[in-house]
């Protein structure tokens, strides 16, 4: 246990296991601040997957057939799986599921910005799956061997999930583009309105992303903001031509000398006020969630109060 | 594992996506790849002397039901008081979607005839067609699934009442004549049984949690109860069916439905609601394809998408 170490041994210790690039498990040792930024990371990784709930949730009732609207349904129900094992490993850490949910609300902690965009056509269901759900597994595939074991071993699970949800968003588009010249458009109109927001999904350009530095040194972070991006920008290219739309960047091309796509810059101007709160869903998405907390907050107190009956001999 | 090996195990992921539309491994997806009848592979054939008119609008009642009831129910998503009945709640609008796809789907292959019909040259598949394009009164569920969810005790006591009507259903109906439907039930019976448990379950959580949770609870009931009546009453399809022995005449259910009802409410305290049944409308209530005022907006949305493109591929 942590109590038994003296400051430094406990330092070296960590230290050790950072550079063997092992895990770092609940009990053992670890500075406060490692602790303060994984709680971070991983509350707000476990907020965006239940926000990301309601971008989606919006077409569960208008879903256009019966398969598409049960693997829609099971994809948002798969969202409140992720952010109920994130939540677990955050538990690790020392902190409850309820105190993050109200920090969340509160507008202390923060979420995936890409879910401040709304939904406005069933395509978006697609291209959420293609790009969103893609950008995520870029940002969330090096998280598979953080450091830190829980968020590790329960990123290994979503990653497979998230993987899934993908394929199927782009057999959606995919679909879509074999469909009616109106489906076709419906696609691209769609594409259009999540390339750049997709691409902010990464952070800002390394210069301007003061975190990443400490957390690539402790080992949360494997790559940097704008390795990722590369990444991304460069599997989604060959994506778009096989499904047929056109990604709505003038300076997308392929440049040899480097062996990866140039591309431009999304708006990040755009960026921070969506962080700030100033997107166009902020205000809806924590009203939302503040919402079914506040009001199911009488099913929890029954349910506890039934609980503690239980409990009486 | 390393950690070296679980990151190239992870980067290969992303390798396969661009096959996904040729990919022959179907296996991972729990949907498919594309669109299958849901029935393929299924003998269709109707049993000796079954009225195939018949067998199709009973289908349509149960897949109705189910269909309806699912809606309601997904609504629920994001909305619920913890993930874990988030979860839950979704999960039995899932196994209610699962079984009105193979209800409407037997009720199209028993007789082509309700389907309706859409453009030529339509990709729009009969489950499709009978969900998205069929007008209210064309619609067969009893009208207690298609009321709006109002508080989780009010979604409780629906689950309740209308999960322990399904199953006593369900389970009668997986000795039917048709082997396609008793197929379809036996495997509802065990979807619903967890959906009774379920909100059994609840029912004496709500009832034996605080003061305001019981309220809650005797109010849902109260809200539930007048639409219970409409669950036993027998229409002609359905005493053809049961006569030809393929289907069920909810009539036969009542007794037991009201036994294990009264049970759990006597385990949670409770008394049965006294609210006045709600009547017919000329004569007819939703089996007829007479319905409440909420069912007109919930298909309205249900149906906005689908009758936009007639002729979309999905």
């Amino acid at each position: 246990m942590t109590a038994t170490y003296e400051p430094d041994e406990t330092q070296a210790a960590f230290d050790r296991i950072i550079e063997r690039h092992d895990r770092i498990e609940p009990r053992d040792a670890m500075p406060e601040k490692y602790r303060a930024t994984l709680v971070r990371q991983i509350a707000q990784h476990a907020h965006s997957e239940i926000i990301g709930m309601q971008p989606e949730g919006n077409w569960l009732t208008r879903a256009p057939s019966l398969r598409r609207k049960a693997i829609l349904l099971a994809k948002v129900q798969d969202e409140a799986g992720h952010g109920l094992y994130l939540y677990s490993a955050a538990e690790t850490l020392g902190v409850s599921r309820q105190e993050l949910t109200e920090k969340l609300i509160a507008g202390t902690q923060k979420y995936s910005s890409i879910f401040n965009y709304p939904t406005l056509s069933y395509a978006d269901v697609g291209t959420i799956g293609w790009l969103v759900d893609g950008a995520a597994i870029c940002n969330q595939v090096p998280l598979c061997r953080t450091s830190y074991g829980p968020y590790g071993r329960s990123m290994i699970r979503i990653c497979k999930e998230e993987s899934f949800h993908q394929r199927q968003g782009y057999e959606l588009l995919a679909t879509m583009m074999r469909g009616t010249p109106a489906q076709q458009e419906m696609v691209q109109e769609s594409v259009d309105r999540f390339w750049w927001p997709a691409l902010m999904m990464f952070g800002p350009p390394d210069a301007d992303s003061p975190n990443t530095e400490q957390s690539m040194a402790w080992g949360i972070k494997r790559d940097t903001n704008d390795e990722l991006r590369q990444k991304f920008v460069d599997m989604s290219v060959p994506q778009a031509e096989r499904l047929g739309v056109t990604l709505p960047d003038p300076d997308l091309r392929w440049n040899a000398e480097r062996g990866h796509h140039d591309f431009g810059q999304p708006d990040w101007d755009e960026f921070m006020a969506v962080v700030k709160g100033g997107g166009p869903c902020s205000a809806q998405r924590i009203a939302h969630r503040r919402k079914a907390h506040e009001d199911g907050a009488w099913v929890r107190e029954a349910a506890s109060a039934y609980a503690a009956k239980e409990r009486q001999p | 594992m390393s950690t070296e090996d679980l990151d190239k195990d992870h980067d290969s992921v992303y390798d396969g996506l661009l096959d996904a539309d040729h990919a022959g491994d179907d296996s991972q997806w729990a949907f498919g790849t594309d669109f299958e009848d849901p029935l393929a592979g299924v003998d269709t054939t109707l049993p000796d002397g079954a009225d195939a008119g018949a067998l199709a609008a009973y289908c349509l009642m149960l897949g109705d039901d189910a269909l309806i009831g699912s809606h309601r129910l997904s609504q629920w998503s994001s909305r619920a008081h913890d993930l874990e009945d988030d979860i839950a709640l979704s999960n039995i609008a899932l196994d209610l979607l699962g079984q009105a796809r193979l209800l409407l789907a037997r009720a199209a292959a028993a007789d082509p005839g309700v389907v309706p019909e859409l453009p030529e040259g339509s990709p729009v598949p009969p489950e499709d067609a009978l969900a998205f394009f069929r007008d209210e009164g064309g619609f067969r569920n009893v009208r207690l699934v298609e009321q709006p969810n109002g508080d989780f005790a009010e979604t409780v006591a629906r689950l309740l009442v209308t999960s322990v009507w399904r199953l006593a259903l369900l389970e009668r109906l997986a000795g039917s004549r048709d082997t396609v439907l008793a197929a379809i039930a036996e495997k509802g019976v065990k979807e619903v049984t967890y959906h009774r448990d379920y909100a059994a379950r609840w029912v004496l959580t709500l009832a034996h949690g605080t003061e305001e949770s019981r309220a809650r609870l005797v109010a849902g009931l109260d809200v539930v109860w007048p639409l219970h009546d409409e669950l036993f009453r027998t229409t002609d399809v359905e005493r053809t069916v049961a006569e030809q022995q393929v289907g069920v005449d909810p009539a036969s259910v009542a007794d037991e439905v009201g036994v294990l009802i009264d049970h759990v409410l006597s385990v949670a305290g409770l008394e049965r609601p006294t609210r006045a049944a709600a009547g017919p409308v000329a004569g007819g209530t939703g089996r007829d394809g007479r319905h409440t005022e909420a069912m007109g907006p919930l298909l309205a949305k249900m149906q906005v998408v689908a009758r936009a493109h007639p002729t979309g591929l999905w």
